[in-house]
């Protein structure tokens, strides 16, 4: 499954997927700055396509080190423009950016539109910026799983630094909290605002929150309100929520932001929480991929299966329950595979 | 991803949805009518990449090809679309992304339209385009497209 390790390798004849590096042409690219490659590949991930997946596997030793920034928070807070803030601070310090920005598909049509590009300003000749938009595509555990896949790609790719947009309402399309190792929500200051985030189980996810719009009124008790909360709740491995206020209109509050988040990944490496969160995202990650396929293993087995379809004619007809149909379906199925 | 309408010709290459850049370049600040063609390609089931206004050339294809996206389609109400449609299509070019198909709205005479067109705009939408007539347009151009990739 592992690439081979380059010390165990002679050089590959030409035209071979191997290399020097161990890495396959398509890979290679990534790794030497190819933007439209990186473009193509990302496309091919999020289609969830088989050749993706063999460049992962070669790009996936390369890959785990970056801070994985999660911006997460109600419609229209701000959280692009923040990004756009956090994207110009960083390129000033010298770090390379790369951004994943997803938001829902149209559960009817299939379609989106896909908007948080416009807050963006950037010198389009940077090559030390890549952002890109996903559609959540609804399909359920698909998108986490191409947003784990991006970002890998965007890190192979030489990114210092990866942040994820989602918008996080009642439902959180993406699982960010499965991702990220940093998690900003971002809210603004109107009373009310702060209560849906809370119901909206962002409060507990948040290792950092922003007061954004921090320039209009209200905001300072929405963030002592958040500071009083946040010193309340158990801190989570020694690390208490940081509440920071920010005002992209009066660019005030970016460097605050980005001193919150490098404290929070140095408390997790401090405090070990950091590699246990890493081993707690890779189980998770690895019981989604197994859980996959069993339930594809299950599908393509019971399709047009006569044992099935007798089993379902008994629930139609209420001569079964579908409890005592569910039990032999299972028994037949863990007989057979 | 539910049924659409009509779930094959929405999808552009490789079998995903046809994702569309929609970009206004130059200085006016009327967006309303991208706006509302942006809505009209999701609705058909298309990923559409709203860039907004006052794009530069450069920031447009540099965006297309972040994104992976078959279609740019460019809104220009400011007269300036002999300059700035030329210019992305050069940009295209050079940056070896001229498989990128570029379509066009707004007032644009028809001897501009034309000339456009030789130059490798694949479609030019006058103000009074019907939204089916630009989504047909669109998935034609998108279907072509994933034919010869
Ligand atoms: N007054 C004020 N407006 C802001 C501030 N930051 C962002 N905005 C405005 O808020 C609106 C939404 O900003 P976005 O950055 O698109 O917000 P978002 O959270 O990414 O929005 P979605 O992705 O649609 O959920 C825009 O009109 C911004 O100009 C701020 O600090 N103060
Ligand atoms: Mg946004």
């Amino acid at each position: 499954m592992r690439a081979p390790r380059a010390a165990a390798r002679r050089p590959a004849p030409p035209g071979a997927t191997g290399s020097k590096s161990g890495l396959g042409p398509v890979a290679k690219r990534i790794q030497a700055g190819d933007r439209r490659a990186l473009a193509r590949l990302i496309s091919d991930v999020e289609a969830g396509r088989p050749e993706a997946r063999s460049v992962l596997r070669e790009l996936y030793p390369r890959t785990g080190r970056a801070p994985i920034i999660g911006v997460t928070g109600p419609l229209g807070v701000g959280k692009s423009s923040l990004i756009n803030e956090l994207i110009q601070l960083l390129r000033s310090k010298g770090k390379k950016v790369g951004v994943i920005a997803v938001d829902p598909s149209s559960p009817f049509s299939g379609g989106a539109v896909l908007g948080d590009r416009i807050r963006i300003e950037r010198d389009p000749d940077d090559t030390g910026v890549f952002f890109r938009s996903m559609a959540s595509r609804g399909h359920a555990g698909g998108v986490s799983q191409s947003t784990r896949d991006a970002i890998r790609l965007l890190e192979a790719f030489g990114m210092d630094v990866v942040i994820v947009e989602t918008v996080g309402s009642g439902q959180v399309d993406v699982e960010i909290h499965q991702i990220a190792t940093t998690r900003v929500v971002v809210v603004v200051p109107h009373l009310g605002d702060e209560v849906q985030t809370l119901k909206a189980g962002l409060f507990e996810i948040a290792d950092v929150f922003v007061v954004n719009k921090s320039e209009l009124p209200g905001a300072e008790r929405a963030a002592k309100d958040l500071r009083e909360l946040a010193s309340l709740s158990v801190a989570r491995d020694g690390w208490t929520p940081r509440v920071v206020p920010t005002s992209v209109v009066e660019r005030r509050g970016t460097e605050d932001l980005w001193q919150a988040i490098l404290d929070h990944e140095e408390a997790l490496h401090q405090s070990g929480a950091g590699e246990r969160a890493r081993r707690e995202r890779a189980e998770q990650e690895l019981r989604e991929l197994l859980l996959e396929r069993i339930e594809r293993m299950a599908r393509e087995e019971l399709a047009d299966d006569t044992a099935w379809t007798s089993l379902l004619d008994g629930v139609v007809a209420r001569e079964t329950d579908p409890y005592t149909a569910a039990d032999r379906a299972f028994h037949e199925l863990r007989r057979r595979l | 991803m539910p049924e659409g309408k009509s779930a094959a010709p929405t999808h552009g290459a490789k079998g995903r949805p046809i994702r569309v850049l929609i970009a206004k370049p130059g200085l006016d600040g009327h967006d309303r009518g991208a706006k509302v063609v942006a809505r009209a390609l999701r609705d058909a089931g298309m990923e559409v990449i709203y860039a907004g206004l006052r794009q530069t050339p450069e920031d447009i294809v540099g965006a297309a090809m972040e994104e992976d996206v078959d279609l740019i389609g460019l809104s220009i109400l400011s007269g300036a679309h002999n300059v700035l449609i030329p210019r992305v299509l050069a940009l295209l070019k050079a940056r070896k992304a001229s498989d990128i198909v570029v379509f066009a709205g707004g007032i644009i005479p028809d001897e501009d339209a034309a000339r456009l067109k030789k130059l490798g705009v694949k479609a030019v939408f006058g103000p009074g385009a019907s939204l089916e007539h630009i989504i047909e347009t669109a998935r034609g151009l998108a279907a072509k497209r994933a034919a010869r990739a």
